[in-house]
């Protein structure tokens, strides 16, 4: 009851504070305190909320942006990034399709997305945004039935706050690293998902069907918890290309998995890459980690990395509970100039933990990649076991292909497997394919979705035959 | 059919072929035999397009077409088929779906349309049961983790689904035991029709027990030295390629 109480004196603060602003829906680039409240306070957030903010952002300025990814970029100005922009209204939109870059639609076509959606992805003001929230309304009744919460991280702050308070900032320490600390501190979107014990999510939950998610700013914040013995599949990305002006995304995602849950997160991340020259682009600096903080409990990411101009990104397991699973399964395309230091961390702690990491780098055109795994077994952690494979493909021969593979072992028992292989796409493969009357953008297409199979039989269908579809786009034009 | 007039191809600037001039028609079937590094493969893989290979001088025409103009797709598209000594593994491209593009992308290209599922999956398995191979070779990635001998009965399996009108199989006989070079000569000998050609490239005379050619042509330092029937194929297995050559100087 106190607790109730103590909300709802809190929710008449923040509405009494917040009358006043109406016509400034745009921050002026810069950050400092103020921002961060008045970001908070555009959010109609609890003081706690702020607090912790302040307490992230505080922590950050004594931060260091970390440097020893193989990436190359100029240093970031963050008094120079906008740090709160509500969506465009209508009439500064695009009024029509025939207003928006033709080469977009292009894409949009090749990946086969429908047509009402187009217009929705691209920004366009129209009226009919493919029914958004009918949509939403539907699923949402669905899943009140089933018990399931999935909205927001605005709207959960605001409707469950004990279990923001509760999860919040457990995987990922706002401190936790430069990227985490900023987003702890400025994020203003994403999701939250809550599966009750016992329950079966029972439709796979995407970020998709939130049409919001063309506006979202550069710091989402994302949380998903299941319970014992719960399951969610969660599908993360808008698999169009979003030419947006924005320059730093950097998320945070957290999961958590009590006794016997299992989560599996699928992305299909394909942010604006910058154009051959490397002009422009999205740098995407991530923190993505699930935590099997349950007897075993499983998690499983999967994603397919193939825009951005500079990728930052390991989705991680910390397998806390015995006998608890962890698996990484990516492909990571990157061509022109594109730039992507990606991989994994699995922290074994429990006993019997197990993990798994299939990862696949495809490297065209003048891009460089590299992949950074950790396997890191604990004292306790008897009987653990890591397979590793990673398996680099390139196309080309200006582009550069890295591995990074770190072990920590802090007991005897455990067993770890690492296999890793890199390859040209063979012009003998593609010889061979040609011979047989196949073009040669079809034989790249079918050997490069060859490489990557193990993968993307780990993604939900409807997902698979989109990344396949994404990965021909990507590849247009890197042979010949 | 076939007509190869002085060609003259160099690799990384070595000429390989002399002046080669091959003449083949329609339901004949013509062997090329020769000592190593003769320039036996370079023919044949000059043929269906392979990089790296540069025409100096000469002509390949292919019922009536210049082949040289043509892309490597379009080649086999118009008929043509190089099965490899060495076929490539492709790691996680299922054979059926190899088999299944390369069929549909000739019959577009021509003009036929794509084969209809069931069409095409009654056609791949008779052909399956004549090269003795089970329906799981259909499933696997395209020659990964064969043996010698499995690659090369899937050569001639991919050549019996696209029924070519020139077939240049290039040493198909090398790691083959017995029963097997009596499977993968069956499966050439059942292409061959009055409406077709067959080039063997080979090192031994083995094969040609099987496969009994029209002609034979033995290549020596990149020019075709000596032509006969398959009379000559013996006298080779018997005297060597020495006696040839020193015949011709």
């Amino acid at each position: 009851m106190a607790s109730e109480e103590m909300e709802q004196l809190v929710r008449r603060e923040y509405k009494d504070g917040f009358i006043t602003d109406i016509e400034s829906d745009t921050l002026p680039p810069g950050l400092d305190e103020n921002t961060i409240a008045f970001i908070s306070k555009k959010k109609g957030e609890p003081e706690w909320m702020l607090e912790w903010r302040l307490d992230a952002y505080r922590q950050w300025l004594k931060m260091e942006a970390p440097s020893w990814a193989h990436l190359d970029y100029p240093p970031i100005d963050y008094q120079s990034i906008s740090y709160f922009s509500a969506p465009k209204r209508p009439e500064d939109r695009p009024q029509s399709l025939d207003e928006v870059d033709p080469k977009l639609l292009e894409t949009y076509e090749k990946l086969g997305i429908p047509l009402h959606e187009r217009a929705a992805l691209a920004g366009v003001a129209v009226d009919a945004v493919f029914d958004s929230v009918s949509v939403a309304t539907t699923f949402k009744k669905q899943l009140g039935e089933a018990g399931v919460i999935f909205c927001s991280i605005s709207e959960a702050i605001r409707d469950y706050p004990e279990l923001i308070k509760q999860y919040l900032g457990t995987v990922v320490p706002v401190a936790d690293n430069y990227f985490a600390a900023l987003n702890s501190a400025v994020f203003t979107d994403g999701s939250f998902v809550f599966v009750p014990e016992g329950v079966t999510c029972p439709m796979e939950l995407s970020t998709y069907f939130r049409i919001n998610a063309a506006n979202t700013g550069q710091f989402e914040r994302t949380l998903i918890i299941c319970e014992s013995r719960a399951q969610v599949s969660y599908l993360e990305g808008c698999t169009a290309p979003m030419r947006d002006e924005n320059q730093l995304h950097a998320a945070v995602v957290e999961l958590v998995a009590l006794d016997d849950a299992y989560i599996k997160y699928s992305t299909v991340q394909n942010w604006y890459p910058g154009d051959e020259n490397g002009v422009g682009g999205i740098y995407n600096f991530v923190t993505k980690r699930g935590d099997c903080r349950g007897d075993r409990s499983r998690i499983s990411w999967t994603q397919v990395e193939t825009g951005s101009a500079i990728t930052w990104k390991y989705p991680s397991c910390v397998l806390r509970g015995k006998d608890s699973i962890g698996e990484f399964y990516s492909v990571a395309v990157t061509n022109g100039r594109q730039q992507a230091d990606t991989g994994t961390k699995m922290i074994h702690i429990g006993e019997g933990t197990r993990s798994y990491i299939v990862a696949k780098g495809i490297s065209a055109g003048r891009s460089d990649q590299s992949y950074r795994g950790l396997v890191k077994i604990g004292p306790r952690a008897k009987g653990a076991r890591n397979f590793t494979q990673c398996d680099s493909l390139l196309i080309g021969d200006k582009c550069g292909a890295h591995t990074f593979p770190y072990q920590e072992i802090g007991n005897s028992t455990a067993t770890i497997e690492h296999e890793a292989t890199t390859s040209k796409i063979g012009e003998d493969q593609l010889f061979y394919c040609q011979s047989r009357g196949i073009s040669e953008e079809d034989a790249v297409s079918m050997i490069v979705n060859g490489f990557c199979k193990d993968v993307f039989q780990e993604l939900p269908m409807e997902f698979a035959v989109e990344a396949e579809a994404l990965l021909n786009v990507t590849l247009e034009g890197a042979v010949g | 059919m076939l007509q190869v007039n002085d060609l003259h191809v160099t690799v990384e600037g070595n000429e390989i072929l002399k002046g080669l001039t091959l003449t083949i028609n329609a339901g004949e079937v013509h062997a090329i035999m020769g000592p190593n590094g003769a320039g036996k493969s370079t023919l044949s893989a000059v043929i269906a397009g392979k990089d790296g290979y540069e025409v100096t001088q000469g002509t390949i025409t292919f019922e009536g077409k210049d082949v040289l103009e043509m892309e490597i797709e379009e080649r086999a598209q118009a008929g043509l088929l190089l099965g490899f000594q060495y076929p490539v593994e492709i790691p996680g491209v299922k054979n059926i779906y190899l088999l299944k593009s390369a069929l549909n992308a000739q019959r577009v290209a021509r003009g036929e349309g794509e084969m209809p599922a069931p069409e095409f999956m009654k056609l791949v398995k008779e052909k399956l049961g004549f090269m003795k191979m089970d329906a799981s070779f259909l499933q696997r990635a395209v020659n990964e983790g064969f043996s010698g001998g499995e690659k090369k009965r899937n050569e001639i399996l991919q050549m019996l689904v696209l029924q070519p009108k020139l077939a240049m199989l290039d040493e198909i006989d090398s790691g083959l035991d017995i029963d097997a070079m009596k499977v993968v000569a069956d499966g050439v000998n059942s292409m061959r029709a009055e409406d077709r050609a067959i080039l063997l490239v080979t090192h031994y005379q083995r094969l040609l027990d099987y496969i009994v050619p029209d002609q034979v042509h033995v290549l020596v330092d990149g020019r075709i030295v000596k032509t006969g029937d398959a009379e000559l194929a013996k006298q080779l297995e018997a005297n060597g390629y020495e006696g040839i050559e020193e015949s011709v100087a």
